[in-house]
């Protein structure tokens, strides 16, 4: 039902899209500097692989605009490579994060400090 | 009408990427990354990449989250302190990029630039080129990323299943507690 609402909006949209590309660059400058942040200073692990998603769709958005400012369809088919990558990372990265959950049995990054010095 | 739409999905996106690392439960973290995939994929709609918007459903919003959501939970963390001891410097970086941007947007935003979809005049002139792989016909979307993705891309495609291939038996590898039977736990 959802998606039924979303496509007869892009029928009307189809006819007369007005809004500028600077505006999805800002966006995603938004969302990937908030990634950004949540990378920097958050202490849950889990929070900080979600931050890196953020970052990832920020890309994403990019790609897609430009892809469609150009009527090229190259930037989607990157996106799609993204999200390949995406899939990969996210996969090995929850199963570091439960072989750390194993170890130490936490997932607060200041508990890994085996590297530091 | 449509600009409207736009700033429906950004505010909503910027939102909930905001309660993503503002929220200290990571369970509503997660979640309002889903509202997040899902405004995406409505972005995607009204750019016209109807078989992304799928994807992005399917494999973030169905996949990915689903795996967080399983992790969270398996794991059961009680709640913690929320932020990094190194919280003023990452907000400091932050306010410091974020204050750049929209200098530099406000500085664009004076010079006069096309709307989405380039003019009648250029999308023909670039059909002209030679360039032919990729301008997108009037065939439909999933049709146009198929025909590139299996002619001009097939290496790339192949490499991607090679990835995930990679991936899978790394994360088994992992997170089995015992693979070869050496440990006593």
């Amino acid at each position: 039902m959802f998606n039924f609402i979303l496509f007869t909006f892009a029928f009307l949209l189809r006819v007369a899209n007005m809004v500028p590309l600077s505006y999805y660059v800002i966006l995603s400058a938004i969302v990937f500097i908030t990634g950004v942040v949540g990378v920097l200073i958050r202490r849950n692990i889990i929070i900080i692989l979600l931050s890196i998603e953020l970052m990832l769709n920020a890309t994403n958005i990019n790609f897609v605009a430009f892809s469609s400012y150009f009527q090229n369809v190259v930037g989607q088919v990157f996106v799609f490579f993204a999200l390949t990558v995406a899939a990969a990372e996210v996969a090995v990265g929850l199963a570091i994060i439960i072989a750390l959950y194993r170890s130490k049995s936490s997932i607060n990054v200041d508990e890994f400090q085996l590297l530091k010095w | 009408m449509a600009t409207l739409v736009f700033f429906y999905f950004a505010g909503v996106i910027v939102l909930t990427s905001l309660l993503v690392v503002a929220l200290r439960n990571p369970i509503y973290s997660a979640l309002s990354l889903l509202i997040m995939f899902f405004h995406v994929a409505g972005l995607y709609v009204t750019l016209r990449a109807e078989f992304l918007a799928a994807v992005q459903i399917i494999v973030y919003a169905g996949a990915i989250l689903v795996l967080y959501l399983f992790v969270v939970m398996l794991l059961n963390v009680k709640r913690e302190e929320r932020y990094h001891q190194q919280f003023p410097i990452g907000a400091f970086l932050g306010l410091t990029i974020l204050t750049e941007v929209l200098l530099l947007a406000y500085h664009r935003s004076s010079a006069n630039e096309p709307a989405l979809p380039l003019s009648q005049a250029a999308r023909t002139m670039s059909n002209g080129q030679s360039v032919a792989t990729g301008v997108a016909p009037a065939v439909g979307n999933t049709e146009t990323i198929g025909e590139v993705l299996y002619s001009t891309y097939l290496f790339p495609f192949e490499v991607a299943s090679l990835i995930l291939l990679v991936a899978m038996i790394g994360a088994i590898i992992l997170a089995k507690r015992d693979l070869f039977g050496e440990g006593k736990s």
